[in-house]
């Protein structure tokens, strides 16, 4: 929950709401990027970005040699697969 | 140092080591006692622990670790009164994986869920608000927690369903805010610190400039800090460079992450929703002014606490739990009586032993517990 996962900003999902699919790991999740935008930045600009993301929030831009590092050293502590699992058994069905 | 070897950069943590091993001669407290320097969060313990920093460090650096798990303070009477939420009829309870495991005073939401309660792991609270679209006929509380990291996902989400009208969805907030909190710790009696490392993501949302109270007022320095080890070493270095040159400023090491001021849209969002409550009970310390915040009433609709009819019963924590007092750094979590009889990761008595950034629980899990705290009797022979 604190540490937060590395992904990328593969497509905007919903420019209105501010999603956008990111992929994390190989899995594809949809989250929100409003804490990223402003003037500079449009969500379309967004596409291709790495980003920090906490709890489905992507909360800052990283770059690309940082967020291989920071994935690294992740799944090297067992984070990334706790995280990705509780991606996948999000329970929203 | 064997260790050292698994790092990344080795080269660059053996050279930290000796210039640590340098400064700390330099620094004239280490003659009568340890430095005694708080991690503030919960993810640094876990790193410290993974990497066996504390064993790596000379031994006159001594972790003291800090309250910084907001999963692990979380007190009886809240996780009772989200249980009492999650039991009533057409309430869906949602809420973290962590979050799920802390006891009450007598259960926890995973024992609520197996008894016929409608208790919902998530991993986001926009899964949680999805959740509320697709169950119309349910009211779908998400039970929200963290420092400033995990609050303006709350306060995003929450405002996104009072655009959309999602009426059937509202927030227990259980949010907690870290300057008050360092403040209390600074303003308590029985606890004596040289210096910080301060939290890397919740300084990524609030900034740098928060922190400055601490060096100003309680002259103590305090390096913001990444979560690597080698970000760790570098950070503790920085703590001890100012200690030695007798300066107290708030350093960034995070720069990567932190910027100065925050992140502007995420303090908007959190200034929009919330509100500081007056005092929040803490698990462990009591309670603290000013530590939690509450849904403003402008969204008193979206809060739970509003809702609802709430228990609101303050519970004591069990007589036979020290983790107030390793949370204040009085005792080492393996000095705790109960610490791996009474109390495991398996079946948490006290909330440190929770989540795997919970103090207890990292020095239960990486088992590094000192020869002589886990037989006290063979040091006399
Ligand atoms: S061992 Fe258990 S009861 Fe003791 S301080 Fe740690 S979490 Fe609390």
């Amino acid at each position: 929950m604190c540490l937060g996962i590395p992904g990328q900003i593969v497509e905007i999902s919903n420019v209105e709401h501010k999603l956008a699919i990111v992929n994390v790991g190989g899995v594809r999740r949809e989250v929100n990027i409003a804490c990223i935008v402003d003037e500079e930045h449009s969500p379309v600009s967004c596409v291709g970005d790495w980003v920090l993301i906490h709890v489905g929030f992507a909360m800052s831009r990283i770059d690309e040699k940082e967020a291989k590092r920071t994935l690294e050293l992740l799944t090297e502590m067992g984070e990334v697969q706790t995280e990705i699992q509780a991606m996948r058994q999000s329970n929203t069905s | 140092m064997k260790f050292v070897d698994e790092f990344r950069d080795p080269q660059k943590a053996q050279i930290l080591l000796q210039e640590i091993e340098g400064l700390v001669k330099r620094i004239p407290v280490c003659r009568d006692r340890p430095i005694w320097i708080m991690e503030v969060c919960g993810g640094h313990t876990h790193t410290i622990f993974r990497y066996g920093l504390n064993k790596m460090l000379p031994k006159e650096v001594e972790f003291i670790h800090g309250p910084g798990c907001p999963v692990c303070v979380l007190p009886r009477g809240r996780v009772d009164d989200c249980i009492a939420l999650a039991e009533r009829d057409g309430v869906m309870m949602t809420t973290f994986g962590d979050a799920m495991r802390v006891t009450g005073s007598k259960k926890n939401l995973l024992q609520a869920k197996a008894e016929g309660a409608d208790v919902r792991m998530v991993y986001s609270p926009l899964d949680a608000l999805n959740l509320a679209r697709m169950n119309p006929d349910k009211e779908v509380v998400f039970f929200g927690l963290g420092f400033e990291t995990t609050m303006p996902s709350t306060a995003l989400t929450l405002l996104q369903a009072k655009q959309e009208g999602i009426n059937n969805f509202s927030i227990f907030c259980n949010h907690i805010t870290i300057i008050p909190t360092i403040k209390a710790i600074l303003d308590s009696p029985d606890l004596q610190l040289d210096g910080f490392l301060g939290p890397g993501h919740v300084s990524m949302v609030i900034g740098t400039e928060p922190y400055s109270f601490i060096a100003r007022y309680y002259r103590k320095p305090i390096t913001i800090a990444g979560f690597e080890p080698l970000d760790i070493l570098q950070s503790v270095w920085m703590v001890l460079k100012q200690l030695a040159e007798g300066r107290c400023e708030v350093e960034n090491q995070y720069t990567r992450i932190v910027p100065p001021d925050g992140n502007t849209q995420a303090l908007q969002a959190i200034q929009t929703v919330f509100e500081l409550r007056e005092f929040f009970e803490w698990r462990g310390l009591g309670s603290i002014d000013h530590s939690g915040v509450r849904v403003r009433e402008e969204f008193s609709a979206f809060d739970a606490e509003r809702k609802f009819p709430l228990p609101n019963l303050k519970i004591a924590d069990p007589t036979s739990c020290q983790c107030g007092e390793v949370l204040k750094g009085v005792i080492k979590p393996s000095q705790c009586k109960v610490f791996g009889t009474a109390c495991t990761p398996q079946n948490p008595l006290g909330a440190l032993m929770v989540s795997t950034e919970g103090a207890c629980a990292a020095y239960y899990n990486y088992g590094w517990i000192p020869e002589e705290d886990l037989h006290p009797a063979r040091s006399l022979v």
